[in-house]
């Protein structure tokens, strides 16, 4: 009931700042398409592919208006034929194995490629299981008539689902990636990204939830909502549910803005990227409440962002952990966004599944956990009851 | 008569710094209490503790047979703070409505009380208003509704005159007059002689401790004077002396 009454009053608020609202909702998309724009590079490049002996009906998936195709019968190496042509890439097949041979001289050219072969692939699978359903309809209707007829008609289905699969060519392409310059962690835009899409979620909960709080506490309304028989876990709910809303609208609006505009495949699931964001979410409210018992203003708590915030993108995987000196390493681990974003990564580029990011978010819950439990106690300096 | 408040050798402070020392109080219910002394005096820390935001360091503090601090008790006590918290983008009924329901208020108790409390305080034109656009002394008198709107056995109002035109204030100490009459406490704090003047019983604080205690009528003939204001001078000066014999 408080609850309730806390939640709506979130809302009120929220609603009737249009600025803050811009904040949350305008900003993370702004900064996401500017990182885009930034790293993806000139998304007007085309990039000229050849291709060997590969199936015609990939060519065909592969094909877009930034890729141009270029058949090869010469059996010169990739390598050869790449310098030659001055080709960003080359694909060729053998048997169902494609090997895609990358010049990686420019990194927005090969972030092309692979997009448009992972694209074609999932397109091709796509396909199959359609026009597998629909054969299979078909023999079942063949069958019924057969059957209904009382005739012996012999049913074909299965060698209709044959020939169609080799008119298809393979449905599951084994690919192996090589690089002529630098490796696949060079596709910036594709690492920044899952990255980015967590450290914006986090960033402007954090602080939206924080200045709200500290207003909360400066004006003194805090401290009246204390001497009404409130618990403090309500009014801790209140906030986590209303802001929580809100940052699930946010995430939500993030994820689909990343998949139709910047047109980024999500491997995985959808819904465990926004589980990740809404668990990052958490984290950064209960954060942002914490760290607002810290700050005497709105000026304190920005300054809390270059010790708070800015850090943990260093961590969060867009430097390699591996590659960090080995002292530094172990820092990465009290990173809430290292969870979130190596969970977020995990979950676009490679699409494993939720069993798979599960520790990660069991350590984002306890982080949320912990700073919840803290801030019920730091409320205790208002009423200490 | 049933014993409303009762505190009882209490020393209070923040950290080690001690503000309150040895404060002795019972107060009744019909009784207005008014609470007095200079500022920073420590009458808001002594209100504070009475409410239980604030642990006693030392001592008791009983309020409706309840030692505090208890927080369901919170709900039988109509606060209003010394500075005005209130929310800027709502409108004066949404804060009403938001401390009503903090309060345990019903929808239907909300619906009858909040014409009740705001026309004691002449808001009911405004009540649609954002607080953002009220002035100082409508937020003053906002604030006191939001204290009166859930009809509290314990007013406790911190500094409630503030800021509030004696028209208004006459009006106001009306309806004070009244509660009190129907059975109801008040605790009021000010530095304001009109309103000790009204007080059924003073208690004058002052560098922390009491100085003096009793209904004013009592208070004039023990100190023989001619007024409340007197008696506290009076009392000032005697706490000096003493302090200057140590
Ligand atoms: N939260 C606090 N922390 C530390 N000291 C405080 C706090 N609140 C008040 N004080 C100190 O306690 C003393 C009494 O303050 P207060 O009770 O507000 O006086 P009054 O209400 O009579 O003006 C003052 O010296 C003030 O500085
Ligand atoms: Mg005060």
């Amino acid at each position: 009931m408080r609850t309730l009454a806390m939640i709506r009053r979130v809302f009120r608020e929220m609603l009737r700042d249009k600025r803050t609202l811009a904040l949350m909702f305008i900003a993370p998309l702004f900064i996401l398409s500017l990182v885009y724009f930034l790293f993806q590079g000139n998304t007007t490049t085309t990039a000229s592919l050849a291709t060997r002996n590969v199936d015609s009906s990939m060519v065909t998936a592969i094909k877009n208006k930034h890729i141009t195709i270029h058949d090869v019968s010469s059996d010169k190496s990739a390598k050869t034929i790449i310098r030659e042509h001055d080709y960003a890439g080359m694909l060729s097949q053998n048997g169902d194995k494609l090997t895609l041979t990358l010049a990686n001289t420019d990194q927005s050219k090969s972030a092309v490629i692979k997009q448009s072969l992972q694209a074609a692939q999932a397109k091709l699978k796509g396909q199959v299981a359609a026009t597998t359903i629909k054969t299979q309809a078909q023999a079942l209707q063949k069958m019924q008539a057969a059957l209904g007829a009382a005739t012996h008609t012999p049913v074909n289905a299965t060698a209709d689902a044959g020939n169609l699969k080799a008119k298809l060519g393979s449905t599951s392409y084994t690919t192996k990636t090589h690089y002529l310059y630098g490796s696949k962690d060079s596709t910036f835009f594709n690492t920044l990204l899952p990255i980015m899409m967590g450290f914006v979620v986090f960033f402007f909960v954090f602080l939206i939830s924080g200045i709200a709080l500290l207003r909360e506490r400066t004006t003194g309304t805090l401290y009246r909502l204390l001497a009404t028989p409130v618990k403090r876990g309500e009014i801790i709910s209140g906030y986590l549910c209303g802001y929580g809303a809100f940052a699930f609208i946010q995430t939500l609006l993030i994820v689909l803005f990343t998949m139709y505009v910047f047109k980024i495949q999500i491997l995985g699931s959808i819904w465990l990227v926004l589980l990740i964001n809404v668990l990052l979410a958490m984290v950064a409210l209960t954060l942002g409440l914490l760290i607002s018992t810290f700050a005497s203003s709105e000026f304190q708590m920005i300054q809390f962002i270059p010790i708070v915030a800015i850090p943990q993108i260093f961590f969060a995987g867009i430097i390699p952990i591996s590659s960090l000196p080995g002292w530094l390493q172990p820092v990465s681990y009290i990173m809430p966004l290292y969870y979130g974003a190596s969970s977020m990564s995990a979950v676009v580029q490679k699409g494993v599944g939720f069993m798979n990011v599960l520790p990660n978010l069991s350590i984002l819950l306890l982080f949320a956990a912990v700073f919840l439990v803290l801030n019920l106690l730091t409320m205790r300096k208002y009423r200490q009851v | 008569m049933t014993e409303v408040i009762k505190v009882a050798n209490l020393q209070q402070g923040y950290g080690k710094r001690i503000i309150l020392n040895d404060i002795n109080l019972n107060i009744n219910n019909g009784d207005i209490l008014g609470l007095i002394g200079p500022s920073g005096a420590g009458k808001t820390t002594l209100v504070s503790t009475i409410m239980g935001m604030l642990k006693p360091k030392q001592g008791t503090v009983t309020v409706l047979g309840t030692p505090m601090p208890n927080r369901k008790l919170l709900g039988r006590i109509g606060y209003m703070a010394q500075t005005d918290a209130l929310y800027s983008v709502l409108t004066a009924r949404e804060n009403l409505t938001f401390f009503g329901e903090m309060q345990g208020m019903s929808k239907a108790e909300l619906q009858k009380q909040i014409p009740y409390a705001t026309g004691i305080v002449n808001l009911n034109d405004d009540l649609d208003k954002y607080v953002k656009d009220y002035s100082g002394g409508m937020k003053r008198r906002l604030s006191l509704a939001i204290a009166l709107l859930a009809d509290p056995e314990l007013l406790i109002l911190d500094e409630p005159t503030v800021g509030i035109d004696p028209e208004l204030r006459q009006q106001i100490w009306k309806e004070l007059h009244r509660l009190a009459d129907e059975g109801k406490t008040i605790l009021l704090t000010t530095h304001v002689m009109e309103d000790a003047e009204q007080s059924s019983y003073l208690m004058m604080i002052r560098g922390g401790r009491a100085i003096a205690q009793g209904t004013p009528d009592d208070l004039i003939s023990q100190y023989h004077v001619n007024s409340v204001e007197e008696v506290f001078l009076q009392a000032g000066r005697d706490q000096d002396a003493h302090a200057s014999n140590d």
